[in-house]
């Protein structure tokens, strides 16, 4: 039975299917609300599936100088990675459904093998456009990476826990911890900007620049991978930011999964607005920005809530 | 450091809206050297005008550009009224003047846009798009055409601005006005523009001059050079502008220029409607023009266009010759890219707003070794392609 149940869990629900429609739908959001903010009547609501299908469908093409066993694998890991970080967040309760003490600290380790696979991508497919991409990929990573783990490890040490469900628990107990990282989780959206590489730190694949940096050799079906990967980070992302920071899911199931999807929804319109309003940054810029701004704020979070902890005593 | 290589930006490529080719010698993110090739679109219009009349000319020099086709076809029609003697009337000046200028303001609303786009704001590309559509429309409104216009004639224009059409167009130029002003504070203000456009392919006027720029790209490095109050055409004589310069030399100051420029055109507008001389639209141009040549100039969005036309007494003209301003200012863009970013390649080709398919030049492809070029005939190019394709 607890094998039936795991693979249930694992393909369905909140494992592909699930995390394929949730990720699907946040892209046809995201999509939705950039256009509107352009003055733009933006894609119908099955736009991305349909993407997704025709890409699907298309020639599967390898060029001849491409390493052919990276550039079979790569596809194909970046999204399990991601599929499987999405089965450790907590989406209708408190806990995920393979709850354990370091699952935070899991889902940012598989959060990173995405960007190490467009790294690899890029070096592998024998493109000048390619190669470029990936050294601005590995240079971005060095510069979200830090910001990016100092504001996830601002709720972990509030709560004294890795455990998202402690985590979410003494957030649901304490409501004032929300508003006291209210900059960390600035500095989160951040970071994941620069990880899901949206304007302004799109450098690594910036369209009128390198073509589509690491991935401008990938087409049909490898191609509709590697889009439904960043799709699912994505999803991953946002659902990660809103239990950490936004104190979670409560009440019956039904109550907690329309809550998650608010959270969500608000998550990604904050995204989608920065990416509006924005020009693209060199990547030198965006290295600059990362680490002068984004680190000292961070580290300037942690110590008030360390301050916090001990004047609170909690 | 890392290793130099070469980065193809051309024939095709997301950054270049024509087909054109740049070599980026790279090193890391920091171009060393550029080789600009052009000659991928050359059309053949200077000799397809030699076996037609003056006016199919006219509608063929039209379809030069897109984005320009009255200031070609003005140019063009100046040329031939020039050898052929002919004044042409007062009326018909000024609405060549607001076709001009409309021209301008739709012209500069575009690259504001591409502008946008090839730094990543595409939110700025959506909206000065949209704002465009109005200038599209008025064009539409008074000549029929949203793109060529087809409104110059040999010897005046060919269709008037009455009453109701003159209150439309007056009523949409506060508005265009109002956004080119929103437009020209965000640029200037904005964080992540800035960071982008401030000293990036900067050059001084001594460069700018040396490597002959024209138009809005000489103005932004301080050249006063304005052929509508330099060698004025048209009915620019009587029109009330101020020549926009600016003395930063890089990409802020030649957005600067451009943007400040459609508040200018808006002025021009503005006086030339509510200004409109009664009269006829043409005189009667002769069919066969009596032999002569003439060299006219002209301020096109761009810069100077120059058009020189050899008439021998046929209905025919012996030689036509265009200078689009984008081959004045191609080069300079070439130098000023040594020692920028890779990043900054597409903004700063953009910077100049070109229009490759008008500068194209046939190419003559001549053998190192022995010095030999030879010359194809159709019938050899479609064996040659037939073979090619079978191999």
């Amino acid at each position: 039975m607890s094998i039936i149940l795991d693979l249930v869990r694992i393909l369905i629900f909140p494992g592909l299917l699930f995390t394929v429609v949730f990720s699907l739908f946040l892209e046809w959001l995201d999509r939705k609300l950039y256009a509107r903010m352009q003055n733009r009547v933006g894609p119908p609501f099955r736009q991305p599936l349909w993407d997704l299908v025709k890409l699907i469908s298309k020639e599967d093409i390898i060029p001849e100088n491409a390493n052919q066993f990276m550039y079979t694998v790569l596809p194909v890991l970046t999204v399990t990675s991601a599929v499987a970080a999405m089965i450790y967040v907590p989406i209708w309760n408190r806990e995920s459904v393979y709850p354990f003490w370091g699952d935070l600290l899991v889902i940012v380790f598989l959060l990173t093998i995405p960007t190490m696979v467009l790294f690899l991508a890029g070096w592998f497919s024998a493109n000048p456009f390619g190669v470029v991409g990936s050294f601005r990929t590995a240079i971005q990573f060095l510069s979200y990476e830090v910001p990016l783990l100092l504001a996830v490890l601002t709720p972990a040490v509030l709560a004294g826990s890795w455990s998202i469900r402690d985590i979410v628990l003494f957030q649901q107990e304490h409501p004032w911890a929300v508003a006291a990282q209210l900059a960390a989780l600035a500095v989160a959206l951040l970071a994941l900007q620069g990880k899901l590489e949206r304007v302004p730190f799109d450098a690594p694949e910036a369209e009128t620049e390198i073509v589509a940096g690491p991935i401008t050799e990938y087409t049909g079906p490898r191609l509709a991978l590697f889009r439904l990967s960043t799709d699912i980070q994505l999803a991953v992302g946002v659902a990660l930011l809103s239990n950490i920071f936004l104190a979670g899911a409560i009440g019956p199931w039904y109550l907690a999964l329309l809550l998650f999807l608010a959270k969500c929804v608000v998550l990604v319109a904050i995204i989608a607005a920065i990416r509006a309003m924005m020009a693209r940054l060199r990547i030198h810029q965006i290295t600059s920005f990362y680490w002068k701004y984004l680190v000292p704020i961070a580290m300037a979070q942690m110590v008030i809530i360390v301050l916090i902890k001990g004047g609170v005593g909690v | 450091m890392m290793a130099k290589y070469t980065l193809p930006v051309g024939p095709q490529h997301p950054a270049l809206k024509e087909p054109e080719s740049f070599w980026f010698k790279v090193e890391g993110e920091v171009i060393v050297d550029v080789d600009i090739r052009l000659g991928y679109n050359h059309r053949g219009i200077e000799k397809a005008c030699e076996s037609r009349n003056y006016i199919q000319c006219l509608y063929l020099i039209e379809r030069i550009c897109g984005i320009c086709s009255h200031s070609h076809t003005t140019a063009f029609a100046q040329c031939v009224e020039e050898i052929a003697g002919l004044e042409i009337p007062a009326r018909a000046k000024y609405i060549r003047v607001i076709v001009g200028e409309l021209e301008r303001l739709h012209s500069h609303l575009l690259w504001l846009g591409v502008a946008g786009h090839e730094i990543g704001f595409d939110t700025l590309f959506m909206y000065s798009w949209r704002d465009r559509e109005a200038v599209l429309d008025l064009l539409e409104l008074i000549t029929g055409n949203r793109v060529n216009y087809a409104i110059n004639t040999i010897g005046g224009v060919r269709r008037d601005i009455d009453g109701p059409k003159r209150e439309q167009i007056l009523s949409q130029l506060d508005l265009l006005a109002d956004r080119a002003k929103f437009y020209a504070d965000l640029v200037t203000t904005d964080s992540t523009c800035l960071a982008r456009l401030e000293n990036v392919a900067k050059f001084s006027a001594e460069q700018a001059r040396a490597f002959g720029t024209v138009g809005p790209t000489a103005r932004a490095s301080g050249i006063d050079l304005d052929v509508r109050r330099d060698d004025p055409y048209a009915a620019y004589g009587e029109m009330p502008f101020k020549v926009i310069i600016s003395d930063r030399g890089d990409l802020l100051g030649r957005a600067i220029v451009r943007l400040e420029e459609i508040g200018e055109s808006i002025k021009i507008l503005k006086y030339a409607l509510q200004n409109l001389p009664d009269g006829p639209l043409t005189v009667k141009a002769p069919r066969k023009v009596p032999a002569g040549e003439a060299v006219s100039r002209y301020e096109a969005p761009r810069g100077e266009d120059i058009h020189y036309v050899r008439a021998d007494g046929s209905d025919h003209p012996e030689r036509v010759k265009v200078r689009a301003p984008t081959m004045a200012n191609i080069y300079a863009i070439g130098e000023s890219m040594k020692g920028s970013y890779v990043a900054d390649i597409p903004i700063i080709i953009a910077s100049i707003d070109p229009c490759f398919s008008c500068t194209d030049r046939m190419i003559k492809i001549v053998r190192q070794e022995s010095g030999e070029a030879r010359t194809m005939t159709w019938e050899e190019l479609r064996q040659y392609g037939i073979r090619w394709y079978q191999q």
